[in-house]
């Protein structure tokens, strides 16, 4: 029995694969993590990271930044409106970005620049991660 | 002149020749697009699937009551109307007919004596409204052919705002729907509030399985899943609208081209018509000159006229029988 996960934007389905485990962040109360079997859930999730653990060990990484998880049946469907799989995710980019906020922010408080910052530092994560684990 | 007649036929065809050319690229380019657009569609059909499965769950579990985008309002004064049409022409009736219903639509309600809004999408309807002095709260623009999803959060985050805050008592919104590259509909659907029936039926339909567990709690996801409900709904709009214009621009472009097929062969018919007709003419010139010069001259034997002669009468004369 695996997990069989989806990760799905509104412009397309992102990823798909089979999983042994799955841990998420959501909103409300930390990391939680879908083994097979799980009761039906519904969370909100935060600007975090999701981490699939295959079958084989490997593990795949995905920065969220918000979005919703719903468990059913064995069945992990991941909504985002922005959703990124570590291998996909240009760490220069990112580190600029994040960089930028930084600097926006030190000058004046700043929603918008907050959220960037905190997208960027996800993607860092995940991207650093997802290196660190051989991959 | 009959020659005069021949030149200005001549570039007459020539101008339908490259006209034709360009209907018959466009044609080409918009089939090519109709498949993209359409992949599109499909591409974002998953997401709004599943999101709607989750609100589903939700209502089950007894979410659903407080979120204002869910509750009809006693009354409804004010609807506001959602226009998706194209920032281009050259499509047939696609952006006229999505316009021409909201306009009917405005003037029943207004018959009715409720204030309506609108809100445009696309070059087209923007343009048509404002010409007429109609007074436009949002317009969106460029984005016609190739939505993307923040376009689509764009235009659903200035509907929801003015819907929250009581400007509007309900949202239309009117687009075309893609069911086939034959075959497109133009679609006038409540957006806000979001239709409850969906919530109503849930529990009966979903019986035990309902036994979800929420993490935050059902209200407040359903509270920050709606927003994006509707943006999901917006972009599928968006979408269809895209793929809708396409296609109904394929067909324009292809009945264009056909157009100017049957108007070059048209012309050319009048345009050798109008050759044989000068080739004619200037024979019986020459016959009847030197018919004249014969009769002027008659008794003396000249060569010359003699052999003119001839050839105006054997020659020609089998030209102009046929």
């Amino acid at each position: 029995m695996t997990l069989h996960i989806e990760v799905v934007s509104p412009e397309r389905i992102l990823w798909t694969g089979d999983a042994d485990r799955v841990i998420a962040r959501t909103t409300g109360g930390g990391e939680i993590a879908f083994l097979t079997g799980h009761t039906p859930f519904v969370g909100a999730l935060d600007i975090g990271t999701v981490r699939v653990h295959g079958e084989d060990g490997t593990e795949e990484i995905i920065a969220v930044h918000g979005g919703f998880v719903e468990v059913s049946k064995d069945r992990v469907t991941v909504l985002s409106d922005v959703a990124e799989v570590a291998s996909m995710i240009d760490i220069e980019r990112a580190r600029s970005a994040a960089e930028r906020a930084e600097n926006s922010l030190r000058s004046e408080q700043n929603v918008q620049a907050d959220a960037a910052l905190r997208r960027a530092r996800v993607r860092i994560e995940a991207s650093t991660a997802s290196v660190s684990a051989g991959r | 002149m009959a020659g005069g007649a021949e030149r200005i036929l001549r570039r007459r065809i020539k101008s339908v020749q490259s006209t034709k050319k360009i209907t018959k690229a466009m044609e080409l380019i918009a089939a090519s697009r109709i498949l993209k657009a359409q992949q599109r569609v499909n591409a974002a059909r998953p997401y709004s699937e599943q999101i709607t499965e989750v609100i589903r769950n939700l209502a089950a579990a007894g979410a659903g009551g407080g979120s204002a985008l869910l509750q009809p309002r006693d009354e409804i004064s004010t609807v506001a109307f959602v226009a998706v049409a194209g920032d281009r022409g050259l499509c047939g009736g696609y952006n006229t007919t999505v316009i021409r219903t909201v306009e009917r639509e405005m003037a029943r309600l207004k018959a009715e004596g409720r204030q309506t809004r609108l809100i445009t999408v696309g070059k087209k309807a923007t343009g048509y409204f404002r010409f007429r002095g109609f007074e436009i709260d949002d317009a969106f623009v460029g984005f016609s052919d190739e939505p993307t999803y923040e376009d689509a959060r764009l235009v659903a985050d200035a509907v929801v705002q003015r819907f929250e805050a009581g400007e509007y008592d309900a949202v239309e919104i009117c687009y075309t729907q893609f069911i086939s590259s034959g075959v497109q509909r133009v679609q006038l659907e409540r957006f806000m509030p979001l239709e409850t029936d969906l919530l109503d039926a849930a529990p009966k339909a979903e019986g035990p399985t309902a036994d979800y567990e929420f993490e935050p709690s059902p209200g407040e996801i359903l509270d920050r899943l709606l927003p994006r409900y509707a943006e999901a709904r917006l972009y599928a709009a968006l979408l269809e609208g895209s793929a809708s214009f396409f296609a109904a621009q394929q067909r324009a472009m292809k009945s264009a081209t056909d157009n100017a097929e049957e108007l070059i062969t048209k012309l050319s018919r009048i345009m050798n018509r109008a050759r044989q007709d000068a080739i004619t003419t200037e024979i019986m010139e020459i016959v009847s000159g030197a018919e004249a010069l014969r009769g002027g001259q008659s008794g003396s034997s000249d060569l010359l006229a003699d052999n003119a002669l001839d050839v105006a009468i054997i020659g020609p004369s089998s030209l102009i029988r046929n």
